[in-house]
């Protein structure tokens, strides 16, 4: 990527530091929202209120979050994957029957996470390879690809007895942090750099904004639209890890509708789904947003479908706020 | 940009700081127990809730009645989680997974919680004690001499069955094989010919029927051990103006089956008193919670309305309380139950 020279695309980043720009931000309206949610929350159940809970519930849902990080590098390229489930739930399938074959832990981990990369690699080879495939198209084709190997693979089985150190991954903590939530804040920083501060991120705000132009520009879009799916099969083979830790078995059927969970994390975060805009430190708060939403009415317990109708209400109407407020804003947001 | 983040991220970190502060108040009031079923929108699992609560209410206590949206272990992974959260007193849980929620079990019973599954087991290192609605090998040899009987000794049949991981199912279909397997000369022409999965969602159940009827053109008798697939079986057969060709039979709830009973689509069917094992499980949890059973065979507690059990080994390795007999429906008493449940 050293060869690429940026400049064009950097000029709205010069602007002087406002509190009033500062203020007037989409995170902003988040961390109210989080802020609120931890309110209600309280409120409904009186278990809510606690360190140990605050800490310690993000265990409970950051399995998918990892997969927030490329998907939302995938959408602001403008494109969408709908089979980032489907890849981790095939990536658990051959861990686990690696491991039951004979394959060591450390080494069935590494093979999940190379099947999960080359799923991704798939969906990006395909997308450059073949022009005239939409993403939608080449995407939901792998989504049922995918979960059928891994039912080919595994039939209506459950698969599991994994030796016990794994379960620390999903169970266990370092440091009064549960290990699923330092591995997420690690994941979180490599990403906020990769997006933010290096030349990479740049061409992909590029891309979203202006595939033709950036194309003109000596850009290599293809490899950059490669390397943004590659990274969503990997950090699928991440989230399968860590499920399958949790769960302590898998089943070709894990993970089913994370796909969309992920986009609403996503979208609710702030990333357009036209392309071009987003920062990562929204995606974070949508994570916990939605997380702590469900966990905290989980806790009062109200029933599933409420807790779905609740989550879908507020998606829409915080888009739908994001359009009204910040539809002038479009171009400098973009930085 | 730089000053933003940072000012952003010491809210964030001021944020629980604040929290255990203010987390003063809770807790107090009577002792609370769960029930978690597979999924929603199951009306045997509302009838088995409906009996936990009566049981729990009327010894004076609270109950909290979860099931996930969908069938899946991961769903009920969280539920758990957020009932280790409130400290109940007891979580009964109809497992979706066999293996999946021991770790979160584990933890439950480490922090004091009494564990037990109903209906569908977990394994036995997950839980104190099962209960279960009837012999499972009693189950399993019924259905199929139920089928034996109106395929009229000979031809295909074929299982249409939970989701794959549903314990309970496994063990009733498991039983079933070995009552072909171990009368061979009885059932030398019955050929079972597809064990299908419905997931015990409607419309799969639905489209997993109409696979089954394309794929075997001479299927005589499907077998549904489920309440959901039973349903959604008679209703294809019905649509299908398959009646008397192909026959269905299996567990059912009396309520939704009494149509397919009378119009001949499903003979007739099985089933024990969904509300009695959700009766029986609340007693059980409050006899392990009060100390009176630890989940050892050989205890015995009393349920209520339902007078004395004992808790007895399990063929998986635990012990488990059994509910009684499974009740046979057919048109000549069906009426008398379908308002019951």
């Amino acid at each position: 990527m050293s060869d690429i020279n940026f400049q064009e695309v950097r000029v709205s980043t010069a602007k002087p530091w406002s509190w009033k720009e500062f203020f007037f931000q989409w995170e902003w309206l988040l961390v109210v929202v989080l802020l609120l949610v931890i309110l209600v929350n309280s409120i409904i159940s009186p278990y809510f209120l606690s360190l140990d809970t605050f800490i310690n519930t993000p265990a409970t849902f950051l399995d998918k979050g990892f997969i927030v990080f490329p998907m939302m590098l995938v959408i602001i390229l403008g494109k969408i994957d709908i089979s980032v489930a489907s890849t981790a739930a095939l990536s658990a399938v051959v861990m686990a029957v690696s491991y039951n074959a004979g394959l060591p832990m450390p080494l069935a981990i590494l093979l999940c996470l190379g099947v999960a990369t080359l799923g991704g690699a798939i969906n990006g080879y395909l997308m450059v390879r073949f022009k005239e495939l939409s993403f939608v198209i080449v995407t939901l084709s792998t989504m049922t690809i995918y979960r059928g190997i891994a039912y080919i693979i595994l039939g209506d089985q459950a698969a599991g007895n994994f030796p016990a150190w794994f379960s620390f991954l999903g169970w266990g903590s370092i440091l009064g942090l549960p290990v699923i939530l330092v591995f997420f804040i690690l994941a979180a920083v490599i990403f906020g750099l990769l997006l933010h501060r290096t030349s990479f991120g740049r061409v992909v705000f590029g891309m979203g904004n202006n595939t033709t132009a950036c194309r003109y520009s000596a850009v290599n879009t293809d490899r950059v639209t490669l390397i943004v799916f590659t990274l969503a099969g990997l950090m699928a083979g991440v989230t399968a890890i860590f499920l399958t830790s949790r769960m302590g078995s898998t089943r070709p059927n894990v993970a089913m509708g994370y796909e969309l969970e992920v986009i609403a994390m996503v979208a609710l975060g702030g990333v357009s789904t036209n392309g071009g805009i987003g920062r990562i430190g929204g995606p974070i708060l949508a994570v916990f947003i939605i997380g702590y939403l469900s966990y905290g009415m989980g806790l009062a317990n109200l029933q599933a479908p409420v807790v779905l109708v609740v989550i879908g209400t507020l998606l829409i109407t915080s888009v739908l706020a994001m359009r009204v407020r910040f539809r002038q804003k479009k171009k400098t947001s973009a930085v | 940009m730089k000053k933003g983040i940072i000012f952003l991220l010491v809210i964030l970190m001021l944020v629980p700081v604040v929290m255990t502060f203010a987390s003063g108040a809770q807790q107090g009031g009577t002792q609370r127990y769960a029930f978690v079923f597979k999924n929603t929108g199951n009306p045997y699992g509302e009838k088995q809730m409906g009996g936990f609560k009566d049981g729990i209410e009327e010894q004076g206590y609270e109950a909290i009645l979860r099931a996930p949206d969908q069938p899946t272990a991961e769903a009920q992974i969280q539920i758990v989680e957020q009932l280790i959260t409130q400290k109940v007193a007891s979580i009964a849980i109809t497992g979706n997974d066999f293996d999946a929620l021991q770790p979160v079990l584990t933890k439950a019973m480490d922090q004091g919680i009494k564990v037990l599954s109903a209906d569908s087991a977990v394994n036995p290192k997950s839980r104190m004690v099962h209960i279960n609605q009837a012999d499972s090998e009693k189950i399993g040899r019924t259905l199929i001499q139920a089928a034996y009987d109106m395929a009229g000794g000979s031809g295909e049949i074929a299982i249409l069955s939970a989701t794959s991981q549903a314990s309970n199912q496994n063990l009733w279909i498991e039983w079933m094989k070995k009552e072909l397997s171990q009368n061979p000369d009885k059932y030398a022409n019955l050929k079972l010919v597809r064990v299908a999965y419905g997931d015990d969602l409607r419309d799969k159940s639905v489209s997993e029927t109409e696979g089954l009827l394309q794929s075997y053109p001479n299927l005589k008798v499907i077998i549904a051990p489920t309440t959901v697939g039973i349903a959604a079986a008679s209703r294809v057969i019905t649509d299908k103006g398959l009646i008397g060709k192909v026959k269905v039979t299996g567990l059912g709830l009396p309520s939704e089956m009494a149509e397919y009973i009378k119009n001949g689509a499903c003979p007739y069917m099985f089933l024990w008193n969904p509300i009695d094992v959700g009766y029986l499980t609340a007693y059980a949890a409050t006899a392990l919670v009060s100390g009176e059973i630890t989940g050892a065979a050989g205890e015995k507690f009393t349920a209520g309305r339902l007078g004395e059990f004992e808790v007895v080994k399990a063929p998986d390795g635990g012990t488990e309380v059994l509910l009684g007999a499974p009740f046979k429906f057919d048109p000549s008493n069906i009426d008398e139950w379908k308002d019951v449940y």
